[in-house]
């Protein structure tokens, strides 16, 4: 029960409490180059979660055999596998997504999310708890990317996954398909995030207190 | 003990206080604008005044919003945000929808300024920032430009639902450096001179905004070095421009007098945050603006460049500081100097 309880909490982890983006900040090179729309954010979390589940589970089965001093190197071995096949995958099953992915599809190879992970987590702890952690944070990268994706496809050309939502007359906010709307966005939402943290910790505080005068 | 009309004062320092406050300085530049401001009302009728009070209620609102909440009388009393959002209102078009006007308002301050610190923090000129979120933003509402017209017709496009197109119903007309740069069409200087031509709101009327930055300069409020260099450098620029091939290039009168150069020149160049603090510096940014604005304008693809003169010259001003300090008396030189 104690175990079920852990493998839970690596989950919402990374969903949440320590979500790569949003609260590490890592992994913005993809974040900001593909999620002009929200279904482009889509496939690249898919993509990512993907990669950083199959290497988590790799990486965590053969942690006793790969040698301290090249871990990087076989942690970039193992990724970059199963970014291949990510890539052949895509191209073969969505053709239009993994043109407009172009280049950033063989670059999850260099996410410092994903290396991260392996380094921090993976090679550090058993199967169950890599999968549990590796579920989080991809889920958590999945999610910021097509919030992220979401919001500026709304703004910028009035749909969100290709519906179009407030008709004919609507306005397109030019900038927020453009890189600069990438980095406004993200700074708007990194700020209602820390502004969130700030009241729970506000909150945290108060109930501490109150509990020591009790 | 204390005496009615005490002869001797007794009281820790200092004693002597600056009569210039903040919002001293910043009732001089309303005062200033005001001018420029009506001569725009006039022209574009009372829609331009509604665009106005629009960008002034975003601006303000987000400066509420966001200041600490037992200071929110003092944030909102020094009268900045009310003047970034007046001053992004003059640099619009008076047919923006209002809610985009809004929005840029919002920008203006949230972006523009709150988020570096509050004022005298920020690195640009918040105002510009508005202005250039804005142009990214809607490029084509913001280059529809009006001729004026009657004072109580209110473009329809203004009340545009938010989110929504606005259609201009009225007359449009390319603006003066448009016209330059596109079909080579010089416009009459007494046009130029009070400001009955297509533009921004306050940008037209050149006599206006130079009285305003007169009784700037008289009430010691702004630094003479900045408009004057600025002004100085483009019309040499323009001058030699205009002499290599006179039917290419427009002419040093209708290069100050066009656009927002004045504006720029006079009332965002000069924003004490935002522009150097040494002598030397000053003159630097100045002529950096100048040369920049005749740049854009003539080989750039934009008709206008006074705002991004400004805002590229704003990011240089640290640097522009930190070279230009003057050597801390009794110092000895730097082995490198």
């Amino acid at each position: 029960m104690a175990k079920e309880q852990l493998a839970y909490d690596e989950f919402m982890k990374g969903l949440w409490r320590e979500n790569p983006v949003f609260v590490q900040v890592l992994g913005l090179c993809p974040l900001l180059a593909v999620t002009n729309s929200a279904i482009n954010g889509l496939a690249m979390g898919l993509a990512s979660f993907f990669v950083l589940l199959g290497s988590s589970i790799l990486v965590s089965l053969f942690k006793s055999y790969i040698p301290k001093q090249v871990r990087i190197s076989c942690f970039i071995i193992i990724i970059a596998t199963f970014v291949t096949v990510v890539d052949y995958t895509l191209a073969a099953a969505l053709p239009v997504i993994h043109k407009e992915l172009g280049a950033f599809i063989p670059l999850i190879v260099a996410n410092c999310l994903i290396l991260g992970r392996m380094e921090a987590f993976a090679s550090r702890n058993t199967l169950r708890m890599s999968v549990a952690d590796a579920f989080g944070m991809g889920a958590g990268f999945l999610f910021a990317l097509v919030s992220l994706g979401a919001v500026r496809e709304i703004l910028g050309v009035g749909e969100i996954f290709g519906f179009a939502l407030f008709g004919a007359n609507f306005e397109p906010w030019v900038i927020m398909i453009l890189p600069p709307g990438g980095f406004i966005t993200l700074g708007v939402m990194l700020l209602y995030f820390n502004w969130l943290e700030e009241k729970k910790n506000k909150i945290d505080k108060q109930l501490a207190t109150e509990d020591g005068v009790n | 003990m204390t005496q009615k009309d005490p002869k001797l004062l007794i009281q820790p320092g200092p004693q002597l206080r600056q009569q210039m406050t903040t919002p001293v300085v910043m009732r001089d530049v309303w005062y200033a604008l005001t001018p420029a401001t009506l001569a725009g009302i006039w022209f574009f009728g009372l829609g331009a005044f509604l665009v106005l009070l629009a960008c002034i209620a975003g601006a303000v609102l987000v400066e509420w919003y966001f200041a600490p909440e037992e200071k929110r009388g003092y944030f909102l009393g020094d009268g900045t945000a009310i003047l970034t959002g007046w001053l992004l209102g003059l640099t619009l078009p008076p047919a923006l929808p209002l809610w985009m006007a809004f929005l840029g308002g919002v920008v203006a301050v949230g972006i523009g300024k709150t988020i570096w610190g509050g004022m005298g923090a920020n690195i640009f000129n918040p105002a510009l920032v508005g202005r250039a979120f804005l142009l990214a933003t809607f490029p084509i509402a913001m280059t529809t430009w009006t001729a004026p017209g009657d004072f109580f017709t209110i473009p329809s496009s203004l009340f545009a639902l938010p989110l929504m197109t606005g259609v201009v119903d009225t007359v449009t007309q390319a603006s003066p450096l448009g016209m330059m740069k596109f079909e080579h069409i010089d416009t009459p200087f007494i046009d130029l001179l009070f400001g009955n031509t297509s533009g921004s709101l306050g940008e037209t009327s050149g006599l206006l905004l130079i009285l305003g930055g007169i009784y700037l300069w008289w009430r010691r409020d702004l630094d003479w070095r900045i408009p004057v260099g600025i002004i100085g450098t483009a019309v040499i620029f323009s001058l030699i421009l205009f002499m290599v091939d006179a039917d290419r290039y427009p002419g040093p009168v209708f290069t100050v007098f066009s656009g927002g150069m004045l504006l720029g020149a006079i009332f965002m160049a000069t924003d004490p945050v935002t522009s150097p603090l040494t002598r030397k510096g000053t003159w630097i940014f100045a002529i950096g603006i100048g040369l920049l604005v005749v740049l854009i304008r003539v080989f750039g693809g934009f008709p206008e460049g006074i705002m991004y003169a400004i805002l590229l010259m704003n990011a240089a001003t640290p640097l522009i500081d930190m070279y230009t300090q003057p050597r801390v008396f009794g110092r000895e030189l730097d082995q490198n100097e």
